[in-house]
């Protein structure tokens, strides 16, 4: 069977910088991954390189979804083909109302699966039931988007966006990152609530804390643009208790 | 609505009575202008005395003018004896006879619009036998407000039928001396609009350039005058979204408003001219004045404008608050994209005490367009608490194009407060890459973000309008990132 999402061999660059350098990864439907490193190993570029941002250039190997070559895909083709970023700093777009765009984005993934377009009525319905989950105020969809927002409703909004869209593969970078106890409760609630066989999600994370809330089948370490160790939710622990200094320390012997 | 087919019929048998059209038809003028050409325009339109005499006394002040250079916009000297001063409209046998001979990146337009199929044949110049719709629209339309006293009219017709009320508010706001353009205009102007609200009447409906008969071959120097009496309303509407066909170059406008004791008007523009290629060859040059006063206490006069078409646009419409407690507003978007270039803003004079005036600008430059706010905020001595709040704000897309804002204040008057914010911003790569990730278009974010940008201005366009400039602004930037 052809997994979900397959890099092999990656290497980007951005500018003269290399920043992945050979990275491998496969991931399966229903599988939640784990992508753990120090700053500056590749974590974000990562995520960015999957959804297509364009300033980063890909100067070898293959990436693919479901067997299709993803890197020929426009960022808007990939996320209607269900890939979803969930931003590590969600940009503010003043005046635009947060359920409008919301609910293009719903309607051009809808549209692109050859589904009927979901009305204006469907749409609140959906979104309150989404956001009840996520302990949203309802007062959010008519704000501008992520204007004003705090650290915490930011990354809130961004679940809401992920359960509404409803994703195949689903990446997020540093979603935890600034977030006290209660709002990292109901962000994983929503991430565990999206768990099913036919979706995956990849846990981009500098630390540990979110795996106590979502339980990940796959613990990846990521250093200098590779991955350098792979094991299961034990290796997050390992991490937590001896340091990002001991990988470097096991890897370069 | 209209009702049946007969009405229709008379309807638009009705209009082939009214003599303006016909007397006119087959006059024109050749190119130049002089003391002899005046004359000949107001003879062919039929015109009192006192209006000859004002023209001629404008023409003679306009000869002592020079053309103003201080705008941030540059072109090739226009030449004024080039200009044919009159011209008689198209005659229907001239026109296309159906949508088939029509331009058809025009209907193309039309359709992103989302303009109704039959208004598109009238905007597109079809002969109007052709357009039932529109005729029996606008002649019921006629009906009602004459039902209400409301006086709403070519101006060339209030200047026959109404002249007392001409004579005594014409020049009053914009006098004929008062700049070049505008004394251009006082000497040769062509038609316009008349309106006149009575005291207490709250007018029935939004009054449309769009449903007024004769609406079309205004001309090059359209001339408006809206007076709205003690306690009246009124809400007016000049121009339409669908880009208009014009053949002159030059445009030389000017609008009058006069709200007198507790009287509100509120004006809105949609500007589509044509902008000329991405090359700036052709377009339009739109050098408008536009004035308003609050003359009466408590009076309310309002601006709404946007503005994406033309190749120059030079245009400040702007309030003298006179009455006490009067209140001026300005909101404005300006597109330019490609060479287009754009020099506008207001003026809010507060003469009166407690007046109040807010400036809301939004100002989108995309290709190599130059985009200029300039506003003035005076606050005459006399002006005892004056308020004005100004917002504005500048959207840059592309690497190539320009904004300026040129905010001047004059304050006499130590209570008056007066406060200035801008800002100018680009669309970020960010902002983009945001939108695409969430599967929206590249062309769709854009659209999304700069409507996101201009709607504290849509918001004060009545509704249907409202959704027509939302399009027409997507359609101007079209390919204006990528």
């Amino acid at each position: 069977m052809t997994a979900m999402l397959e890099i092999r061999d990656l290497h980007t660059t951005i500018g003269d910088t290399t920043i992945l350098d050979g990275l491998s990864l496969t991931v399966g439907s229903g599988e939640v991954h784990a992508i753990m490193g120090p700053n500056g190993s590749g974590k974000s570029t990562l995520a960015q390189v999957i959804a297509g941002h364009e300033s980063h250039v890909v100067t070898a190997g293959t990436v693919t979804f479901f067997g299709r070559n993803l890197l020929e895909l426009s960022p808007e083709e990939r996320a209607r083909e269900g890939i979803f970023l969930g931003f590590q700093y969600p940009v503010e777009i003043p005046g635009v109302n947060n359920a409008y765009l919301l609910k293009a984005a719903v309607n051009a993934r809808r549209r692109h699966m050859a589904q009927p377009e979901i009305d204006a009525f469907e749409f609140l319905k959906l979104a309150r039931e989404k956001m009840a989950l996520l302990d949203m105020d309802p007062g959010f969809l008519n704000r501008g988007v992520n204007e004003g927002f705090s650290g915490g409703e930011k990354k809130r909004n961004e679940i809401l966006q992920m359960a509404m869209l409803e994703p195949r593969l689903a990446i997020l970078d540093e979603t935890d990152s600034g977030l006290d106890i209660d709002a990292l409760k109901a962000v994983a609630k929503g991430v565990n609530a999206m768990c099913s066989p036919d979706r995956a999600i990849v846990l981009v994370t500098h630390y540990q804390r979110l795996l106590n809330y979502i339980e990940p089948d796959h613990v990846h370490v990521l250093q200098k643009g590779r991955i350098v160790r792979s094991g299961d939710k034990t290796l997050a622990l390992e991490l937590e208790q001896r340091g990002y200094e001991w990988i470097r320390e096991v890897v370069n012997g | 609505m209209a009702g049946n087919s007969t009405d229709i019929e008379s309807l638009v048998n009705r209009r082939y009575q009214h003599g303006f059209v016909t007397d006119i038809e087959s006059d024109s003028l050749p190119p130049g202008l002089d003391e002899g050409v005046i004359e000949a325009l107001s003879a062919i339109k039929g015109e009192p005395d006192f209006m000859l005499q004002w023209r001629l006394k404008a023409y003679r002040h306009w000869l002592t003018m020079r053309e103003p250079s201080w705008a941030h916009v540059h072109y090739p000297p226009i030449d004024y004896q080039g200009i044919s001063y009159f011209s008689a409209p198209k005659s229907d046998t001239d026109k296309p006879k159906s949508l088939d001979e029509v331009d058809p990146k025009l209907l193309e337009t039309y359709d992103k619009l989302g303009i109704p199929l039959h208004e598109r044949a009238r905007l597109a110049g079809v002969a109007v036998d052709a357009v039932f719709d529109s005729v029996s629209v606008a002649t019921t339309f006629k009906a009602k407000l004459k039902e209400a006293g409301v006086i709403f009219c070519p101006f060339s017709e209030a200047v026959r039928d109404h002249a007392p009320l001409v004579q005594k508010y014409l020049g009053s706001v914009v006098p004929y001396r008062d700049n070049f353009f505008a004394t251009l205009n006082s000497a040769v102007f062509s038609d316009g609009s008349f309106v006149y609200i009575p005291k207490g009447v709250r007018c029935p409906m939004e009054l449309s350039t769009y449903f007024r008969i004769n609406a079309a071959n205004t001309g090059q120097f359209e001339r408006t005058l809206i007076i709205a009496d003690e306690g009246s309303h009124v809400s007016y509407l000049e121009g339409c979204t669908a880009p208009m066909r014009d053949e002159n170059q030059l445009h030389a406008a000017v609008v009058e408003l006069i709200a007198l004791q507790d009287a509100q008007i509120k004006y809105s523009t949609v500007q589509n001219w044509y902008p000329g290629d991405e090359n700036g060859k052709g377009g339009i040059y739109n050098f408008v004045t536009k004035r308003g006063d609050c003359r009466g206490a408590n009076s309310k006069i309002s601006w709404t404008q946007v503005e994406t078409g033309s190749a120059i646009t030079w245009k400040y419409p702007s309030c003298v608050l006179r009455g006490e407690n009067s209140v001026g507003e300005f909101y404005s978007v300006a597109v330019a994209n490609n060479m287009q270039q754009a020099d506008t803003g207001t003026k809010m004079i507060h003469i009166g005490r407690n007046t109040r005036s807010t400036i809301v600008s939004k100002g989108i430059s995309a290709g190599r367009a130059q985009n200029a706010y300039r506003g003035l905020v005076r606050i005459m001595p006399q002006a005892a608490n004056a308020r004005n709040h100004t917002q504005c704000d500048s959207l840059l897309l592309g690497k190539n194009c320009g904004a300026h804002t040129f905010p001047y204040m004059e304050v006499r008057n130590p209570t008056a407060r007066v406060e200035h914010e801008a800002t100018t911003s680009k669309i970020s790569e960010d902002q983009l890459f945001y939108c695409r990730q969430r599967g929206i278009s590249e062309e769709d974010a854009v659209n999304m973000i700069v409507n996101g940008f201009c709607k504290e201005v849509f918001r004060e366009l009545p509704m249907e309008f409202a959704v027509e400039a939302q399009n027409l602004l997507n359609v101007s930037l079209e390919g204006a990132v990528g």
